[in-house]
């Protein structure tokens, strides 16, 4: 079974060349069949790779430690769900499952793409091909996932006790699914570039694959946040980690992308910012792989050390992100630039997201890199750590949230500013509502709090104005405006519903940060604890013994008014033996939209315990915020307009759908 | 048991258990409260040094609590916040500090922000007015040629 993933993953990196070079000669050539090539091999890459990862995944949940992956990472006593996420826990694993979703993505073009003009779909399979190619050459010679051990250990070395827990299942697919999805639109644009011509097929079929990987990589992000929230155990749900920034980047290049894409498929214009955004995106989202996967991060010098993985990725990145801007710099001006816009217009307001949004992916990108840089070039060392992003990044939130709400309703080509302020006017009013109030009757609320909590404000109401208007709340019948809610095309719904979760999100940080209140201090049992109107009982220390771990769990009791017991938080300092490594399982504890936050220290010798307590309030809205973000995805993805293939079932056969325009 | 004496018993356990630990702990916390509030901002721009990204107000490395007590120590001095942060820099050098000081050296670094959205900013201006005045309603000789082809093709 080994030996036949092992066997599968050489033939998909042969196949994955033959998807790379036939349709692309055959696109140069106008040969038909040689472009006719690329969906077969595309979907039979796919179904390879996927049996080499099933391989991989049936070695791991049997304990195959003659698999050194397998007895790296994992135990025979861990659960079953911990030994097959633990998969993709490590770095062979987790390569396969990016080249898989690469795959994957390679055979849906291939399945849904019978409606793209024949050399365009060869030409983005081609591409597709090539960065399957090279990620399948990295894997075999620098990682391979079936490395073979003889003699086979007895025993494996267990997964490292952080992942060990459910967010594995979830974070690392979710990520990979938005990472490489930017693949799609990186292929298209590259594809367009080669063709030397754009048009209205290459915008309707890249908006839906940066939706499609967008809303991955929302949730993404979001989950990797809650977990680390959870896990690490100091109540942080965002840490400026380069990791998480790796991811953060292509997020932010990724929003200017769905925004700018807009743009493009409506009104035909920014064709060459789109595809050079394109790139960019996917560029970053290597650019990331690269970061996390070489060592670079530690130090410059520990990539120095073993450098073959990071040379190897560090020559991929040059190829793809070097080889496709210099396309971009021969090609770009064949590409005939679109329609023209009055400033003050849709448009116009998505310039300036994709401005700010730029310049924020920029920012976080150079303070990523200048440790690096830093390290490189001079003796000293130097550190960009959390202060430093809430100074630039925060700065350059602020105006383009501020501006969000007026984009929704401004018109296309050219808008009425004044007649938008005028109708955003009860949105306006209920934001100052809010920084009043909280100015007013929170405690210790500072200025920027309360202005805080208005921006949140002005967000939330502001897409739902967008909705109301768009409804005709106000100006028809109240079974019109029922009625019409119910037709507004789904892309305006989802519009809303994203601007909607940015606002939840930004009230969830604003609370948290603004508003939480936290306590040290050691406890002994039938001691309480007050926090923010809280009261926790500590009822003791009690052994526990896992499957692959002995515990130490702490329970609170959760007094109410009256003092009776309201619920109960129990945190836990689990010891894995196999690792020789401690873990805090935080306790938590849900209050309407707040968090009770607990985790556990140092035990004293007279049952005593060092107890952090954290009172978060808002604090689910930052990943309940994202869950509406993904969710207003969706729903424009369900749009009539995107459905892929729908309007060529509309039309009778024989009729060329690109060449209408939607 | 007062208070103190089990503020001291943790302090002794630490020492005698120096090993799993936890990030700030009772037995640092300043009594005044004020104080503890600088000390923790202070904390939280300080890099652990043998942490991966991780300020010493969230770590839980000895040598983050070395430093947490001398950060507090210096504050009960009555060093001021700059005072304690260029005597933690002039002991470890400026790669402690989270947010790197505004230098010649780190002048790209605080300065692409704001330099990249201006640039951008007068890229839009000028490619918007330029497109504005290049562009016209009548149609270039060779539209006027493509549209004459495709009407008399009937």
């Amino acid at each position: 079974m080994i030996e036949t993933g092992h066997f599968a993953l050489v033939l998909a990196f042969a196949l994955a060349l033959v998807q790379m070079l036939v349709p692309l000669f055959g696109a140069r050539t106008g040969n038909q069949k040689m472009m006719a090539v690329g969906s077969p091999v595309a979907v039979t890459g796919f179904a390879l790779t996927a049996l080499s990862f099933a391989a991989l995944a049936t070695a791991y949940a049997s304990s195959d430690f003659s698999v050194a992956s397998v007895w790296e990472n994992s135990h025979s006593l861990q659960p079953l769900i911990y030994k097959i996420t633990g998969t993709w826990g490590n770095h062979e694993g987790s390569m396969l499952l990016w080249v898989l979703i690469l795959t994957f993505f390679g055979a849906l073009v291939a399945a849904f793409g019978s409606n793209l003009p024949a050399t365009l779909r060869a030409n983005v399979l081609a591409v597709q091909g090539a960065i399957g190619a090279t990620f399948f050459l990295f894997i075999l010679t620098t990682s391979n996932p079936f490395t073979r051990l003889n003699p086979a250990p007895i025993e494996g070395r267990d997964l490292n006790p952080i992942l060990q827990d459910l967010g594995l299942a979830i974070h690392p697919p979710l990520l990979y699914l938005g990472y490489v999805g930017f693949s799609i639109c990186f292929s298209f644009s590259v594809a367009a570039l080669i063709e030397g011509r754009i048009d209205a097929s290459w915008a309707r079929w890249v908006r839906p694959w940066t939706l499609v990987a967008w809303m991955f990589l929302t949730g993404g992000i979001a989950m990797g946040s809650y977990w680390a929230y959870y896990e690490l155990g100091w109540g942080g749900f965002w840490f400026w980690d380069p990791v998480e920034n790796a991811s953060f980047m292509p997020w932010l290049a990724g929003t200017a992308l769905l925004h700018s894409a807009i743009v493009m498929e409506k009104r035909s214009a920014l064709k060459i910012w789109t595809l050079l955004l394109a790139i960019l995106t996917f560029s970053l989202s290597l650019l990331g792989t690269f970061l996390v996967r070489s060592g670079v991060l530690t130090s410059v010098h520990a990539f120095a050390t073993d450098p073959t993985r990071g040379v190897f990725i560090l020559c991929i990145l040059t190829l793809f992100i070097g080889g496709s801007l210099a396309l971009f710099a021969l090609r770009a001006s064949r590409l005939t630039p679109g329609g023209l816009f009055h400033p003050v217009s849709r448009e116009g307001a998505l310039v300036l997201n994709n401005l700010f949004l730029t310049t924020a992916a920029a920012t976080v990108l150079i303070g990523t890199l200048y440790p690096l840089v830093v390290e490189a070039f001079s003796a000293d060392k130097i550190s960009v750590g959390a202060p430093f992003f809430n100074l630039t990044f925060g700065p350059l939130m602020v105006p383009l949230l501020v501006v969000v709400p007026f984009g929704p309703l401004l018109a296309w080509k050219r808008g009425d500013l004044l007649a938008v302020a005028q109708r955003l006017m009860a949105a306006f009013a209920a934001a100052l509502l809010a920084v009043l109030v909280t100015a007013l009757f929170i405690n210790g609320a500072s200025v920027f709090a309360a202005l805080g909590v208005g921006l949140a404000f002005w967000l939330i109401c502001g897409a739902l104005t967008d909705l109301a208007i768009k409804s005709g709340l106000g100006t028809a019948a109240p079974g019109v405006v029922i009625r019409r809610f119910a037709g507004l095309p789904r892309s305006v719904l989802g519009t809303a519903l994203a601007h909607l979760g940015l606002g939840l999100t930004t009230l969830g940080i604003v609370g948290t940060l603004c508003f939480g209140t936290e306590k040290i201090l050691s406890m002994r049992a039938g001691e309480t604890v007050e926090l923010s109107g809280h009261t926790l009982r500590f009822e003791g220390l009690y052994p526990a013994q896992g499957p692959n771990y002995a515990e130490a769990r702490g329970r609170f009791a959760l007094l109410g008014a009256d003092g009776s017991t309201t619920g109960e938080i129990t945190s836990a300092k689990r010891s894995y033996p196999v690792r020789q490594m401690t873990t805090t399982e935080s306790g938590i504890k849900t209050i309407g939209f707040s968090q009770l936050y607990l985790s556990l220290g140092d035990e004293g010798t007279d049952g005593s315990v060092v107890v952090r307590l954290w009172w978060k309030p808002l604090v689910t809205l930052i990943w309940g915020g994202g869950l509406v973000m993904m969710a207003g995805a969706a729903m424009s993805l369900l749009d009539r307009r995107l459905r892929v293939g729908a309007p060529s079932r509309r039309k009778p056969a024989g009729t060329v759908p690109s060449a209408s325009l939607p | 048991m007062t208070r103190f004496s089990l503020a001291s018993l943790v302090l002794l356990l630490t020492l005698v258990f120096a090993g799993a630990a936890f990030a700030v702990r009772p037995d640092e916390v300043l009594v005044d409260p004020a104080l503890e509030a600088r000390a923790r901002a202070l904390s939280e721009g300080l890099r652990c040094m043998v942490c991966q990204n991780q300020s010493i107000d969230e770590s839980d490395a000895d040598l983050a609590r070395d430093l947490r007590i001398v950060v507090r120590q210096r504050l009960v001095a009555g060093d001021t916040d700059q005072q304690v942060m260029d005597y933690i820099v002039s002991r470890y050098g400026e790669f402690v500090l989270l947010k790197p000081r505004f230098s010649l050296r780190n002048a790209l670094l605080w300065g692409t922000p704001v330099l990249l959205l201006f640039a951008g900013g007068i890229f839009i201006v000028l490619n918007a007015r330029s497109r504005r005045s290049t562009a016209s309603d009548a149609l270039t000789a060779e539209e006027q040629a493509a549209l004459d082809a495709i009407l008399h093709r009937d």
